[in-house]
């Protein structure tokens, strides 16, 4: 591959958007525990602003912008072709950046007070919703090219199976293809002609069934580069192998089969859904444990290898020997247990009839903190300090900063989130500016309140330090000394794949019966009951 | 296809915990008739004033024939309606709530009574309530600037007799 074929600037300009923005939303999440624990005044309509940025920034345009770009760089050095059609991945990203720009309009005229969750009857200016949907339509782009080029790779190696780092990738666009439909058709035939009052009402009922379909499935296109990032970066800094590539395939099939259909949980305390059909969607939920499962196996495994190959003995002996002050292989580590803590609470989220308990504490966000924040925020950290020496052509401003950074972000999530699960349990709630009840009752709420503020801002801190050694590494003269991206192979490579193994046509098969049996009647129903819609409301 | 016979262990494992979490939630749903809060009732949120049960005079606490209570609130912002309910400890209660405004959620800290109430559908909780003790019940779900000032009280007395 000539140099100048190599996708630089396109993957590059994704993550310097999405890291950008990061940082800004960092300094958001600092002003809301401040606000939360009372160490400065009340504001409700700047808290209630600042927390949809702060939500909108990092589940949106944070990870659309960072996996688009991951994918652009791993495809096109997996397949070791250039990007397809580059004039469509950067029509995508400028209709991406139209999206953001049209968000930040909304919010920043104090017009969208509806959390990243869009909450409807609540009604956001139109500029709001018309820029979140040219957000997803810009990244069908990169959905489009991500399944063009292996199809057209296949066509030259016949026979041959796809790199993982592909496949897993096409599995990515393919997840993210099936989830953005509910959100998609939400925004376009619900929002966006209530926004510009060209209906009057709105049924919340399906609205939110629709929201629902896109809610939980989002959260394993967040992670899946965090997955790919450990199952074939990890090892392969650490100087070991792959586990198994078998296996991986198989989890990252079952993520995308599984993950797609159990968004219903949101829904538990929800009226307008029958019990049975939480129940049957609470079965789906707990099936994609069992992926996760395997890749926290096939992951460890591979760091086993790894710290054994360099001489550890007895059976954690290769831990010590891991190379620790390699920022990829400590952010996995650290991921690791972060996700071990957070998946415990999402098992109680997930529970047909616990979840009533934690429902909308401050439990839940202490949950997916540890799930976002905590696991695939700081691999995502891992992958910038890993790709931008290869991107840039510049050695990493400082290693040592940034495993520093790595400390800093989980010393910060677990002061945050430990705290939260606690009063989460005594039932502080979430998404609230102030808590005026009963002194006694919110008592002992306060410590906690206080030692969030101080995680807080040791995240906030770490945020800094991220964006500060990735500009100067950026800025720097010193030519990288190693550019090509590797992953790691397995002990066993597969020499031939079964077609399942190697495609995803029939997982997409079974998707729409899975889809169509989870989700075909709880949406039905809204046009079969007679539902008086709401009205629109402002804030 | 190549597996490795520890990979096959720890899916064994998996399946076994996974079933075993599956088992207890299905046990208790069915056995237990533990269900989270989910009647499909629809109502029409811009006139609940003119239905008989969301009137302003018949909401509040009712004691039934079967020594049940019910009790009917309209949440709204930013209040419960009414304000304060007293409600005997060790009895079951059915809650029933309708908005005519925009979504709300409702706890009261430390028991299971959490749901959503959603505009155009009657959210109910069915329950009995253990401990006594004046308790807030709090909007947990964001319904507008004044969200965080939308709170009531709710008093659990001895049981009667």
């Amino acid at each position: 591959m000539s140099e100048t074929d190599k996708p630089d600037g396109l993957a590059l300009g994704h993550m310097w958007v999405a890291l950008a923005t990061f940082l800004l939303a960092s300094v958001l999440g600092a002003y809301q525990v401040l606000e939360r624990a009372e160490l400065i005044p009340l504001w409700a309509e700047g808290y209630y602003t600042s927390v949809t940025a702060h939500g909108v920034i990092m589940a949106y345009v944070l990870t659309t912008f960072f996996i688009a770009g991951f994918g652009y760089y791993c495809a096109s050095a997996a397949l070791d072709r250039p990007v397809w059609n580059k004039p469509l991945a950067w029509g995508g990203f400028g209709m991406m950046v139209v999206g953001v720009l049209m968000v930040v309009y909304a919010l920043v005229t104090g017009q969208a007070m509806v959390m990243y969750t869009f909450y409807p009857p609540l009604t956001a200016h139109w500029t709001f919703y018309v820029g979140a949907a040219l957000l997803v339509v810009g990244s069908i782009a990169w959905v489009v090219i991500m399944i063009v080029m292996p199809i057209q790779w296949k066509r030259d190696n016949p026979g041959q199976p796809l790199p993982l780092i592909m496949f897993s990738t096409t599995a990515n666009a393919t997840l993210w293809l099936w989830t953005l439909i509910g959100v998609a058709v939400e925004v376009v035939f619900q929002l966006i002609p209530l926004s510009l009052g060209l209906v009057d009402t709105v049924d919340v009922g399906l609205a939110r069934t629709l929201f629902a379909w896109t809610l939980h499935p989002i959260v394993y296109v967040w992670l899946i580069p965090a997955y790919q990032a450990m199952y074939m970066f990890v090892p392969q800094v650490a100087g070991g192998r792959l586990f198994s590539d078998e296996m991986a395939r198989v989890a990252f099939i079952m993520l995308l089969v599984f993950s797609l259909p159990i968004g219903f949980h949101h829904l538990y305390v929800d009226p307008f859904q029958a019990a049975g059909w939480k129940l049957f969607h609470g079965f789906g939920t707990f099936m994609v444990a069992i992926p996760t499962l395997i890749t926290g196996f096939t992951v460890i495994a591979g760091m086993e290898i790894a710290g054994r190959l360099r001489g550890g003995r007895g059976l954690f002996g290769w831990l010590r020997t891991l190379p620790w002050h390699e920022p990829m292989v400590l952010a996995a580590g650290l991921a690791l247990l972060m996700l071990t803590l957070g998946g415990f609470g999402g098992v109680v989220n997930a529970s047909y009839a616990m979840n009533t308990m934690v429902h909308n504490t401050m439990w839940v966000p202490a949950h997916f903190h540890l799930i976002f924040a905590g696991t695939t925020i700081i691999m995502y950290f891992a992958i910038a300090y890993h790709l931008w020496p290869k991107m840039t052509g510049r050695e990493l401003f400082s290693r040592r900063l940034a495993t520093t950074q790595l400390w800093l972000w989980f010393i910060g999530i677990v002061v945050l989130t430990v705290p939260w699960h606690y009063v989460g349990l005594l039932g502080m709630p979430r998404r609230t500016a102030a808590m005026p009840y009963d002194p006694e009752f919110v008592a002992p709420w306060q410590s906690s309140a206080v030692l969030m503020a101080v995680g807080g801002i040791i995240m906030t801190v770490s945020a800094v330090l991220l964006i500060y050694n990735l500009v100067m590494t950026h800025a720097a003269r010193t030519p990288a000394a190693e550019r090509e991206l590797r992953f790691a192979q397995a002990i066993q490579p597969p020499l031939k794949l079964p077609k399942p193994m190697n495609g995803f046509a029939l997982w997409n098969w079974i998707l729409v019966v899975y889809m169509g049996a989870g989700f075909g009647y709880p949406l039905l129903q809204f046009f079969i009951l007679d539902v008086q819609p709401a009205l629109a409301w402002g804030w | 296809m190549h597996v490795d016979p520890l990979e096959k262990i720890w899916i064994g494992i998996v399946i076994l915990l996974t079933a075993v979490m599956l088992g207890s939630i299905f046990y208790t749903a069915f056995a237990g008739s533990v269900h989270p809060p989910s009647n499909v009732e629809v109502v029409d949120s811009t006139a609940l004033h003119l239905t008989e049960e969301f009137a302003e005079d018949n909401l509040g606490v009712r004691d039934n024939e079967d020594g049940s209570v019910t009790v009917t609130m309209v949440a709204t912002r930013y209040g419960f309606y009414p304000q304060h309910v007293e409600i005997p400890a060790k009895t079951p209660v059915t809650f029933r709530f309708a908005t005519p405004d925009t979504l709300h959620g409702l706890h009261i800290p430390t028991t299971n009574v959490d749901t959503m109430v959603i505009p155009g559908y009657v959210s109910e909780v069915n329950t009995e309530l253990q401990s006594t003790g004046t308790f807030p019940m709090y909007c947990n779900e964001y319904c507008g600037v004044g969200h965080h000032a939308m709170w009531s009280r709710v008093t659990i007395v001895p049981p009667k007799g």
